[in-house]
């Protein structure tokens, strides 16, 4: 055992590439392209659906533009799109390195993957505009979409996991160990929760081989879980290597990240019938639903921990790096989502805040404050990198968007808190001589003033998300903007030279 | 473990050795209160298993102690809110609509019952307030088709308006205001001057001579239904057909002339469910009495 003293900067500093490994990078950029094409799509078809809620009149009269067919259109861009791709940038690159290993398979492999999962979600968008829906939330695509993204997802299993096992390194680095429980059990939840009987083999339309309250928890039992593997496992995974990386610190806790791991992955599969409390679901398994989310808290907040405290000893850069700044909050907004949640989970809460716009309040505190921001830190490090730029375009652009888009989310979620609240309080209102207070409509008329604050919270979030969009722009041309520098330039030892 | 394990500088812990990319890791030991809390969260869970239903056991599941059941438990107060109800759902049902107006008790539950009810029921169509809507008749104000009292709401809400399989609907299904023009019975020319008759009935016709060509129309054509001062079926004591007053403000489909040549060319017939279906008694009681008080009950 040696006792070698770390100095934070240089010996943790990265290093483009070592022992001659050539580690693929073009495929890298194209999921990082595609990335934030499909953000900036998915968060502002977001603010036209909720434009279409405060104002009804956009709905403008036609199926297509419907708010019942662009609702999933949003969250598939959101979700599958931008946090797809971001997913594939993140992953396969950081695998690469932590591995000392090329892709398994080849970048062709890995391009094809490319290509073919972002056909899938424009063949996905079109479905359900022309009204093709298995009618189930986040996995609306009919049964022959889903024949292809198995094929797809498959692909990215074998590239992922074959890189992880011809790898150089002794030990499998803790993102990876997320990344994969992310691969895999998404891999299990799409494959359990589309086991459909198409209804002839040249139509779109297909039945599930489970129906009632069975389908409704195979249903929500994968709902959860894609929020559970696909938004957290896998955003987990870009934390364990962004955080410390952009921070030039080391993760916290080892024993931590592996505690909190298992337990994690261990718990959360059980918590999905949380979704169906008071419904027909049986009391049984509505108490483990319960339960199983209030035990994953702790679970989900080791994450948080490991991230945050990973930046003990180097505070002061959130002063100086936005790009920090966007990754520790994101992990703050982690940390407030999974709080929320498992309180949520309990049954008496759930009576208030189930079906209303609390719900959707949480959902997005955790997808803009948590999944969006991690993937916006992540790009704001990948793309000087990718680009071989010395450093962005312009830090200061990082700021202007970090708050734009930070103001815009407290907008967002806590228009909705109100409407929430006050939308479950206004549904259980009785009179004195046992009625109803308030009929639906009034309750919906209640609500019209927090949806409009809302639509302005999602459109700082667009516009923010512009402003990175021309920040990385320039910085793929070369190009430094002339700015007041921040005391430190801390991104100049991130970035590493070529 | 590993044999590369070295001190981190600025916080004296151990790394574990292992370097990705340069990413090292500190031993740190799990935080107390965090394990502790994650204990609590799974002793909470454990009690929770004593006391409620909880696992499967094939065919059956644990119960819990306190014998919970969410069914029993929504039965329960939905049997509570009945019970709470019942001495003045009793007694609507005993009484006539009349004789629930005039109990002072009672009308203030009919009014605040027929107020729900109507709101999840009615307003869709007839507005929240009853102030109508093109096509559906305003029902805050004096002018009613088939009868603004009690009992004639009462009946209407019951069985409808022309409903085909309701023996007590208001009209006939089907049958409603004969379309002039499109059975060729007017021509354009007859329709015009017609129009220009009935603007003339709440003083807004520009053109005399027009308007007393229409008055010769009018009586051939609808003095029938809607009497020979266009009063309306009710006002001139013609039944079964519904047909509204054209001489005040109160239109139906709009009184504007382009509407009123649409309305005259096509005809009209509306419709409303029969609420028999949906709704029980009492309920439409309720309603009735609700409707007859939000302003025009006769």
């Amino acid at each position: 055992m040696t006792s070698a003293t770390l100095t934070s900067g240089a010996a943790l500093g990265s290093q483009r590439v070592s022992d001659d490994v050539r580690y693929y990078e073009d495929v890298i950029r194209l999921f990082v392209i595609a990335a934030v094409f499909w953000g900036v799509i998915g968060f502002t078809a977001g603010v036209f659906i909720a434009l279409q809620l405060a104002f009804p009149a956009l709905n403008l009269g036609l199926e297509w533009t419907s708010f019942g067919r662009l609702r999933p259109v949003h969250t598939s861009a959101v979700i599958f799109a931008f946090g797809g791709n971001v997913l594939f940038a993140t992953s396969l690159y950081s695998v690469q390195r932590t591995c000392r290993q090329h892709l398994f398979g080849g970048e062709g492999l890995a391009k094809f993957i490319f290509w073919n999962y972002n056909i899938f979600i424009v063949l996905a968008a079109l479905s359900y505009v022309l009204g093709f829906s298995q009618g189930k939330e986040y996995a609306e695509p009919e049964w022959i979409l889903d024949l292809y993204l198995t094929v797809i997802w498959v692909l990215y299993a074998v590239v992922f996991i074959g890189t992880v096992m011809t790898r150089k390194e002794s030990h499998i680095y803790v993102a990876n160990w997320f990344f994969m429980a992310f691969i895999l059990t998404v891999a299990i939840l799409h494959l359990g929760n589309n086991v459909n009987l198409p209804v002839s083999l040249f139509g779109m339309k297909s039945y599930t081989w489970v129906t009632g309250v069975q389908s409704a928890m195979v249903q929500w039992w994968y709902g959860h879980n894609a929020v559970g593997f696909f938004l957290t496992a896998g955003f987990l995974g870009i934390m364990y290597y962004f955080v410390p990386k952009r921070a030039e610190r080391p993760v916290y806790s080892y024993r931590l990240s592996i505690v909190h791991f298992w337990t994690l992955i261990f718990l959360y599969i059980w918590a999905g019938p949380h979704h169906l409390h008071y419904t027909a679901l049986p009391d049984w398994a509505q108490t483990l639903g319960m339960t199983f989310s209030v035990m994953l808290w702790m679970p989900s907040w080791g994450g948080m921990i490991n991230g945050i405290m990973t930046l003990s000893g180097a505070w002061d850069k959130l002063r100086t790096d936005p790009v920090l700044r966007f990754l520790v909050t994101s992990v703050a907004f982690y940390g407030m989502s999974t709080f929320e949640g498992p309180l949520m989970s309990v049954k008496p809460v759930n009576a208030l805040s189930h079906y209303t716009d609390w719900t959707v309040g949480h959902v997005h505190s955790g997808a803009l404050g948590w999944v969006a921001f991690v993937s916006f830190g992540a790009i704001y490090y990948l793309v000087p990198v990718l680009w071989k730029r010395a450093q962005l375009y312009s830090l200061r652009l990082v700021s202007y968007h970090f708050w734009t888009a930070t103001i815009g989310i407290v907008l967002y979620i806590t228009a909705m808190w109100v409407s929430g609240i006050m939308q479950g309080l206004m549904w259980r209102a009785y009179d004195n001589l046992g009625f109803l207070q308030y009929s639906f409509v009034e309750t919906v008329a209640a609500m019209h003033p927090f949806y409009v604050i809302r639509a302005l919270g999602g459109l700082l979030f667009v516009a923010g998300s512009l402003i990175m969009v021309y920040n990385l722009w320039r910085t793929a041309r070369g190009d430094i903007r002339s700015e007041t520098p921040y005391a430190t330039a801390p991104h100049k030892t991130a970035v590493g030279a070529a | 473990m590993a044999k590369n394990v070295e001190k981190d500088a600025l916080s004296g812990v151990e790394t574990t050795g292992h370097s990705f990319d340069g990413l090292k890791e500190l031993n740190n030991p799990l935080p107390k209160w965090w394990l502790y809390v994650f204990y609590v969260c799974i002793a909470w869970s454990l009690v929770y298993y004593v006391l409620y239903p909880a696992w499967p056991l094939g065919s059956t599941y644990t119960k819990g102690v306190l014998g919970y059941s969410q069914r029993e438990d929504l039965a329960k107060s939905l049997a509570d809110a009945k019970a709470a109800q019942a001495k003045y759902l009793d007694r609507i049902a005993k009484a006539s609509v009349e004789d629930i107006q005039k109990d002072k008790d009672l009308l203030s539950f009919a009014m605040a019952g027929g107020r729900t009810m109507f709101n999840e029921n009615c307003s869709a169509c007839h507005g929240a307030g009853g102030q109508g809507a093109k096509g559906y008749p305003t029902l805050a104000d004096d002018v009613w088709l088939w009868g603004g009292t009690t009992g004639d709401l009462y009946q209407t809400i019951k069985g409808g308006v022309r409903q085909g399989d309701v023996v007590e609907t208001r009209g006939a299904p089907g049958v409603g205001m004969t379309a002039f023009g499109r059975d060729g019975i007017l021509d354009k020319t007859q329709i015009d001057q017609v129009t220009e008759y009935v603007l003339s009935l709440t003083n807004r016709a520009t053109d005399k001579a027009k308007a007393d060509k229409g008055k010769t129309v009018f009586e051939e054509n609808c003095v029938a239904c809607h009497g020979d001062k266009g009063q309306g079926s009710l006002a001139a004591g013609v039944d079964g057909v519904g047909a509204p007053p054209l001489n005040t403000a109160a239109w139906v489909y709009g009184g504007d002339r382009a509407t009123l040549v649409q309305t005259i060319t096509n005809g009209r017939a509306g419709e409303m469910p029969a609420w028999s279906k949906r709704l029980d008694d009492v309920t439409i009681k309720q309603l009735a009495i609700y409707v007859h008080n939000l302003g025009g009950g006769k």
